[in-house]
Parts: structure tokens; sequence; C-alpha cells
């Protein structure tokens, strides 16, 4: 049968010294480094450029082409950030990455400031991770004690210094402007977009920002060659990447497949639904994406068929409900969720999320009235867009897209004047209690 | 609570080290403020002049950025304060009857620690462990899989002393001052130690192994279940 699984990143998250230094040379590390010191810092850019990868945080940004925006010769000083604030509901792929492998994205950092010209790096990560933090530091040092990073980098003449910088509680500061706001010690809100912050970044300096997977990734092109990596995937989904399973599935966990997988192929590895229950509905790449249903598990999850199917593919962070779950109640604490973060600089959102969370509220409860549908698509419409930043328009996927699928339900809510679902069916703990 | 001048003499030179990190000294101010929670427990108003002071900000600046951080408390929470995630899908997974089954038990609202300051418990967003939901989090160290009773066990034992050890993290817990030294950049040792790949994480690897599926996208016919997978998804 066909290969579905391609553990590249995960290759090596069972031996017990993973994370080391030794662990990772064990398996090949670092060699990707001397090969990119070897070629000129343009010959690397292109290299990722080849390899078509797309960034790993979401949006799918092509990273060999951010690099390349990065002006050269401009006598500033050059930053890179790694955005490790994983903060996406459903998103859980970038702390095992860490926890396991850190060195992955050391090497792959040390490889990009030397392409885009950087001497100093930061990794940003999320501060609600104390081990996978502890794992950052001791990687960090481990480098440094090998002569990885420093001054004159395995006698290249490179200069590089990495600073581990956690967070402090923030999904906001997962948006790249605003992690930089908070990494120059602000409140973290995010800037006006141009000039982006390859033009003027960190400290108004020309940066890249890279979420985790994508900078871990980049040892393998360069190991491997662009062409390896590119065999991989769908046409203009190139490469493989984690897939995140979460929720009412018999076996969750970290999936590394190549793009264009689908759910389909995914659920028969992972044992499929729960308890052989049927799968109600599932978000593609988070909370911030349309919700898709029973009827998509054959979209291949690349780029390009989940937005035609009318989704987003995201982080794919892939979380499954089955049928004892209440989407009028998923949806509802995902908007306070967006409540709860959202950081006040805009009214859309800032308003928008506490008018949307009393309206599910009210529905959830079976109070209201079918208006309110209308209400909330209303007001969604009138946050999307006019937001300042990607997390007002995170609100609307899940409301708009539960009112399509389930309108049903809503409805029901109102006609029996609270919640049909037994709540306590869809926890984890309700197959060992009904035994 | 007061800084004492003993405190800040000691932390000054910390506080030094990490302004040393960055080249824009304000850039420290996040890791400071973990820094003076792990000298009190919390960001008290003592711990707002102290940062201030160190960058030369004024302390509404300061408190402007505190105040934004859900992580900055801004008064005292236990020595082991625990995070029950009750986002969409952890809610949906037990969370939700994990908080309200806790707070009950220990007869606290949230941020509000037990009269033996030992703990506290709040709600906190995803934690990015959705794969091992309902997760409950004690000082930033991931307990996975959680129930009410596991839950309850948890907070008991860490009131009484008892031996409490993450799902996946460092072996010894810290105290809440211990972990914001940690995430003011200042290691406790640990990092080497601890189970992190939990059944979850290694999903994946696991059922490729069984496949013979390698990293190179090739696959190895002789592995044990493939063609038992393979019949099965004809």
């Amino acid at each position: 049968m066909t290969t579905i699984l391609i553990p590249e990143l995960s290759a090596h998250w069972d031996e017990p010294d993973s994370f080391r230094l030794a662990g990772y040379r064990r398996d090949g590390g670092y060699q990707a480094l001397r090969k990119a010191l070897a070629m000129a810092p343009d010959e690397v850019i292109q290299t990722l450029k080849d390899s078509a990868l797309r960034g790993r945080g979401g949006a799918g940004f092509p990273t060999g082409v951010k690099w390349g925006f990065i002006p050269q010769g401009d006598g500033k000083p050059h930053y890179l950030v790694v955005n490790a604030d994983e903060s996406e509901p459903g998103a859980c792929k970038d702390m095992p990455t860490l926890l396991n492998n850190p060195q992955a994205l050391i090497e792959g950092m040390i490889i990009a400031c030397y392409a885009i010209r950087a001497r100093l790096g930061f990794i940003y990560v999320r501060g609600e991770v104390l081990h996978v933090i502890r794992r950052l530091q001791l990687a960090v040092s481990e480098a440094y004690q090998a002569g990885y990073l420093g001054e004159n980098i395995l006698g290249s003449g490179l200069t590089l210094d990495i600073v581990v910088h956690a967070g402090a509680g923030a999904y906001i500061c997962g948006e790249e402007t605003a992690l930089l706001d908070s990494l120059e010690g602000f409140r973290g809100q995010p800037r006006l977009k141009p000039p982006f912050p390859a033009v003027a970044g960190l400290y108004a300096r020309p940066t890249v920002v890279n979420n985790v997977e994508s900078i871990a990734t980049v040892p393998y092109i360069l190991r491997s060659g662009p062409a390896e990596f590119a065999r991989f995937g769908t046409e203009k989904s190139k490469g493989f990447g984690l897939f995140s399973l979460s929720g009412h599935v018999t076996t969750p966990g970290q999936y590394e497949a190549p793009l264009g997988t689908t759910l389909r192929e995914l659920l028969g590895l992972a044992g499929g639904v729960r308890n052989g229950n049927r799968l109600k509905f599932w978000t593609p790449g988070g909370s911030s994406t349309p919700l898709f249903t029973d009827q998509h598990l054959d979209v291949p999850l690349d780029y390009e068929s989940v937005a035609a199917a009318g989704s987003m593919l995201g982080t794919r962070s892939i979380q499954l409900f089955d049928e004892t779950t209440c989407p009028v109640r998923v949806v509802l604490r995902w908007a306070e969720f967006y409540r709860h973060e959202s950081c006040g600089k805009c009214t859309p959102c800032r308003e928008g999320s506490w008018w949307v969370v009393q309206l599910l509220d009210r529905l959830e409860r079976g109070a209201g009235s079918e208006g309110d549908l209308d209400k909330l698509l209303d007001i969604c419409d009138n946050i999307t867009g006019r937001a300042f930043c990607a997390l007002g328009d995170s609100i609307q996927p899940s409301v708009a897209s539960s009112i399509k699928y389930f309108r049903d339900e809503y409805i029901e809510h109102l006609r029996i004047g609270g919640c049909p679902f037994d709540h306590a069916a869809s926890t984890l703990f309700a197959l060992e209690s009904a035994r | 609570m007061a800084l004492s001048e003993e405190a800040r003499t000691r932390l000054a030179p910390q506080a030094a080290e990490i302004i040393g990190r960055y080249p824009k000294a304000r850039s420290a101010l996040l890791p400071l403020l973990h820094l003076v929670q792990s000298e009190e427990g919390y960001v008290s108003q003592d711990g707002i002049g102290f940062c201030a002071e160190q960058l030369g900000l004024t302390e509404a600046d300061v408190t402007g950025v505190a105040s934004f951080y859900s992580m900055y408390k801004r008064k005292p929470v236990g020595e082991y304060h625990v995070g029950v995630c009750t986002t969409a899908l952890c809610a949906v997974m037990g969370g939700d009857a994990i908080l309200a089954d806790l707070k009950d038990h220990l007869g606290v609202d949230v941020d509000e620690p037990t009269p033996d300051g030992k703990v506290s418990v709040e709600h906190v967003e995803c934690n990015a462990a959705c794969d091992y939901a309902p997760v409950v989090m004690v000082n930033w160290e991931f307990f996975d899989n959680m129930t009410p009773q596991s839950a309850r066990d948890l907070v008991d034992d860490l009131r009484t002393g008892g031996d409490v050890k993450p799902t996946r993290g460092a072996p010894r817990l810290c105290t809440w001052k211990q972990a914001s030294k940690i995430l003011a950049g200042f290691p406790d040792g640990q990092a080497a130690d601890g189970h992190t790949a939990g059944e979850a994480t290694l999903a994946g690897l696991r059922m490729a192994r069984q496949q013979g599926w390698r990293p190179d996208g090739s696959a190895d016919s002789t592995a044990a279940n493939g063609s038992a997978l393979a019949e099965g998804q004809q």
C-alpha cells in the first residue's frame, strides 16, 4: 500500500536523548549547517525557494520568499524571530517538537540567520509551558558549548547569538507584529501593515518571523535537497508536516504526513472516531477555520483543496467532535476564547467578540429567538475584514459554518428551552463511567 | 508585601543579566516581571517599581504591560497554581467538569488560594496539548488526560506533600516562584530530566514504524502489519 506517514521531524522522538545535542548529531544533526555554510547566503535562500516550503504557522506564505524580502547591504542589523507562541485552539504540534527535538529548531535558526545575514535570533515561546522552555534553554546552551553559536561558528566567521524569550500569556502574541511589540517590552498589540516586518520589524529593523515547524524543517531541506522535499505533497502545497488529531478520536496525536493527505487516511491510522461513533464536525486548521463535517473526509489537506472546500488548512490542527457534541456549545466556547484574547486595540474585535458571546450564550441556554441567528451573522460580518488583525477575522468562521451545517440544532435549543445534549456524554471519561 | 532592601540587592545583578541579553533594554520587561514574580509570588506594586527603576520607565508604563498578560498575578496565588484548560475542546472532553469539581472540592473561587496557601485554581485557555485533552497545568507543567477524580487526587497530594509528577515534564515539580524564575531565564537544572514523549506524541511515529514506512517515503514490505492495514483500507 502507499505510504501515508513521513516521520521526519518526529523520527527520533521515542529515543531517550532525542532532545540532546548528542542524540541529534547521532541522527544526522548539524550536517545541514556545514552544507549551508559552504554555500553563499543567497544560495541558501534560493534552496528554500526551490523547496517551495510554505510557512507552517498557518498562513502558508513561502518561507524562502519571506527570507528574500530582507534588504541586503542596507547596513542595518537584521533579526530572526521564531514564533513559538503556539496557542491556536487545536494547535499542539510545536510544543512536542520543541520538547523532543529542539536542536532541529536551533540548527534551522543558524542556517536562516546565515541566509538573511542576522547576527541575533530570538525564540519567542509562550510562557505556560515550563518544560518546553527548559528544553530550549538547554538546547541553546549545548549549541554554544559545541561552537554552533557564538563567535566564528565552525570557523566560518559567522557570529550568532540566540535568546530564549518566554511570553506571559497572550494568544495575540502569535500574531507576528503583536509578538514583536511584546518582544520589545510592550503590550502585545498588532501593528498596522505595511510596513511589513521584513522592512521594519523588531526595533524597526528588517526581521523575519517564522513558525517553529518552518524553521525546524530547514535542516532537512538543506540535508536532503529541495527536490527531495518537494517530491512530497501536492502541486502547490509541497512537502510534509505534522497533522495533530485531537478530541473524539481513538488514538489522538501527532501524525507527520505529506500535505494533501486526507482525514479519511489519517483516521484510518488513528483508529477512527472513538467508540465507533459518527464524526459530526471537525476543524481542519484550528478554531479559526470554518468547520468541516463528515462530507469532507476526502478533501486533500493542502492549502488549495481545503480553501476550495470552504475552509483553511491553517496549522493542520484537526479537532474532531462526534455525535455526542453540541455544536452551539463548542462555538460559544471558541467565541469566549476570542473575547478573552482580544487585545482591545480595535473596536470591531473588542466589542464584537462580547456581542457574539452574549448571543451564543443566550442561544445555548435555549433563550433568545431565531432572529438571533441572523443578528449573529450580521455582527460577524461587521467584524470580519474590519478588525485590525486576523484575531477578529477568526471569530466568524466557526459561527457561520456551524449555523450553515447545524441550524436545526440551534433551533432545537430554542424549541426545548435549553441544550438538548448531555454534556457528560462527550467527555473523555464518559466511556469509562458507562462501563 | 514589600520587596526588601536585601531582595532588591540580590535581584539587581540578575536584572542586569537579563537586560544584557537584549539590544534594547525595554525588551527585558517581560522577563523582569517574571523575575519579580519569582520573588514575591505575584507582581506587587514594589515589583512594578523595581522593574520601572531597572529600565527607566514609569510605574504606569510597567503596570500597563503587566496587566495585559494573564500569567502575571496581581495578588498571591497558591504555591501550586492549577490551571484547568476550558477552551472548547478541553471543555467538551471534561475540562468544565474538572474545574467545577475542583472549585467545589477545594471550596475556593478562581485565583483564590486555599487557606494553607498551597493550591489555587484558575481556568486557562488552550495550552497546546489538545491531543492529551482534558489537560491540567500545575505551575505550567503538563498533566494529561485528566478526570475529575484524578484532578482531586492531584490537588490533595499537592496539599499534603504527596509525590506529584507531571505526565510530561520535570520529575521534581517546581513551586510557583521557582517556575517564574525559570521563565525569567534562569534554568533549574531539570531540563534533561523527565518524560516528554507521551502516547499521543508518538502515535504517528509508532504507526509508521509498524507499517514499515520510512522517512524517505519508501516502505519496508516485510513490516509486521503492513498488509493487514492495506487490506483494511480496500
